[in-house]
């Protein structure tokens, strides 16, 4: 009989590491189309909306929670909702897919890599996808002067990578979780949709009322629109800009064990 | 290298639980070739998956290359090749790329996976292949591949789940003759198959699984020798004829043993042309009947009373 080796375990960096070149080889064969897309989409919008929906509203800056002109107020909305929809499309499709579709989990399972360290790497490659398109975003917006600091700016680009992040832990454990792709309508219409309109991005949440405001400021989607317009704006009230970054680094936590848990129970059978 | 005491499988829980492998108890010894001869649905796959080391056991105990799999699942991954009944290639890669990523999962160095990937293409024949998409390679190409794949950490111990269905002979042929190889390298080998030919060519040992539990254990040959007679003639009847049973009567004082199946009766004896001639004395007329050695799907009829591919 062989002498048991020893099984110091395998560590999450390591195992996430393992599978840099899987990604990277996906990753070159699509990185010019996510590229394309990720200039096109944001100048789109911010023309329709920053700019020509925007040349209607003249209000004050009190009543756009401090931003200067409806561009200001309106651009950290769009890419935190963008940041969203692309987190939530990639934590939904592409891993059903690696689940039962395609193979691509099971094989990797088969090898010393354990579910938490497949999870992470997903993960992670959901995060340098958000990096990079919330980072074009930002970039494409430098020259409308949307951005009241180079520091603030850098900050929110990192609310938005977290606030994307935390959508994605959560809606990946989700995945795993339902036995086939039906849920992702739910998720989108009941979800992302309203959340998307309603969560301050387009206008002040003060404008849905009391009890709507109150809704609103629930959402994971609000604490990072709110955040991020506070660091462009340089409008930052400290102590919500402390309990909109606490949420989310909350969210990312515990989604954090949610989606790795998520994938234990669904591969490990 | 493998050790299983009392083993089980349940799927599910409560009233829809469904036991795939009822208690079984395996020892694999380094070096040897051992199969699981069974059925569909006879728990071989699922038993596979378990020494593989990604389905957690239900009861019983288990023990591969001394290390339990509830534990040290990382560790004992690390050092087995695992190729799986359906194929887990990765089709939006080319044939190249699936072995030099799934080498860098078990944390390989690139310079050392590359060699080895040029390695196995080279042993797998697939070496003008190696920049060719998964999707376009026929099923036996797959199955080659998948083999050179799980030999990539260079492992001790390579379970290959039916690793010949589905190909025509000569490549089943071609991947017995690598399977052979291996083992000449002194890789252990756990195999399952449904064909007994491929059972008898490659295993030392072998257990017949039925319904989830082993119902007979030996090499092939100890095997034939302690469920079945030497030879068996094989007699073939015209439709219409006398019921098959009413025919069996008539020779049954002849063999030591015989099996009447829907389409044919099977006399197991010693010598099978002699009882043949017997039976054509008798006034037997069949339409075709022929005198083979017995093999594993005798043994199998013996125990089960059913035939392995149905
Ligand atoms: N994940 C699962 N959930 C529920 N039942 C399962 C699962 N996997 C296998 N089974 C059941 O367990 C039994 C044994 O299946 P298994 O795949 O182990 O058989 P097998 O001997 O490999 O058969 P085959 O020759 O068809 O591959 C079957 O009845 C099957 O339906
Ligand atoms: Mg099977």
């Amino acid at each position: 009989m062989t002498v048991p080796t020893g099984s110091a375990a395998l560590g999450l960096r390591d195992g996430t590491l393992r599978q840099a070149d899987y990604w990277a080889a996906l990753w070159r064969r699509t990185w010019r189309g996510v590229l394309a897309t990720s200039f096109l989409s944001p100048l789109l919008y911010v023309l329709a909306l920053g700019v020509l929906l925007g040349g209607f509203i003249k209000a004050d800056p009190a009543r756009m929670e401090g931003a200067t002109s409806y561009l200001a107020f309106v651009v950290p909305g769009l890419i935190a909702a963008h940041a969203m929809q692309l987190a939530v499309g990639e934590a939904t499709y592409p891993v059903m897919g690696m689940i039962k579709w395609r193979p691509t989990y099971q094989a990797m399972l088969a090898t010393p890599l354990q579910a938490r360290h497949v999870v992470a790497a997903h993960l992670t490659t959901i995060a340098l996808h958000l990096a990079a398109a919330t980072g074009i975003y930002m970039l494409v917006m430098v020259p409308f002067g949307v951005y009241a600091t180079w520091w603030g700016a850098s900050l929110a680009w990192l609310t938005q990578i977290g606030v994307g992040m935390a959508f994605a832990v959560w809606i990946y454990g989700i995945t795993c979780r339902l036995r086939n792709e039906e849920g992702f309508g739910l998720i989108f219409r009941l979800g992302v949709f309203p959340m998307f309109l309603f969560s301050g991005a387009f206008f002040p949440v003060a404008n849905l009322g009391r009890v709507g405001a109150a809704i609103a400021r629930c959402t994971p989607l609000w604490q990072g629109v709110n955040l991020s317009r506070m660091l462009t704006i340089d409008h930052i009230t400290w102590w919500i800009a402390a309990i909109n970054a606490g949420v989310i680094v909350l969210l990312l936590v515990g989604g954090w064990r949610w989606a790795h848990t998520g994938l234990e129970r669904r591969m490990i059978t | 290298m493998i050790e299983a005491r009392g083993l089980r499988k349940t799927f599910g829980a409560g009233a829809s639980a469904f036991e795939a492998v009822r208690g079984i108890d395996v020892v694999v010894r380094r070096g040897e070739a051992f199969g699981f001869l069974g059925p569909n649905g006879a728990g071989k796959s699922s038993t596979m998956r378990m020494v593989a080391a990604v389905s957690p056991i239900s009861g019983g105990e288990l023990r591969i290359l001394g290390l339990d799999p509830a534990t040290d699942g990382p560790s004992i991954r690390a050092r087995i090749g695992v190729c799986p009944q359906e194929d887990t290639l990765d089709n939006e890669l080319d044939v190249w790329e699936n072995l030099f990523i799934y080498g860098r999962y078990f944390g390989l160095p690139r310079a050392v996976v590359r060699e080895r990937a040029e390695e196995l293409l080279e042993f797998a024949k697939l070496t003008d292949k190696a920049k060719s998409r998964v999707e376009e390679l026929s099923g036996g190409m797959k199955r080659r591949l998948t083999i050179a794949r799980s030999l990539i950490n260079r492992p001790d111990l390579l379970l290959l789940d039916e690793p010949t269905t589905g190909l025509d002979p000569q490549a089943r042929h071609l991947l017995w003759d690598q399977l052979f190889r291996l083992k000449q390298a002194g890789v252990t080998l756990v195999l399952t198959t449904h064909y007994m030919d491929e059972a008898e060519q490659l295993c030392d040992r072998l257990v017949v699984m039925d319904k989830g539990v082993i119902v007979a254990e030996g090499a092939p040959g100890e095997l034939i020798r302690t469920y079945s007679t030497r030879e068996v003639a094989e007699l073939r009847f015209a439709v219409g004829e006398e019921d098959n049973e009413v025919m069996a009567e008539k020779i049954a004082d002849l063999a030591d043993r015989l099996e009447v199946l829907p389409d044919r009766i099977l006399v197991y004896a010693d010598d099978g042309e002699s009882v043949l001639a017997a039976a054509l004395d008798r006034g037997l007329r069949p339409v075709a009947s022929l005198v083979r050695r017995s093999s594993l799907e005798d043994v199998f009829l013996r125990l089960t009373g059913r035939t392995l591919v149905d």
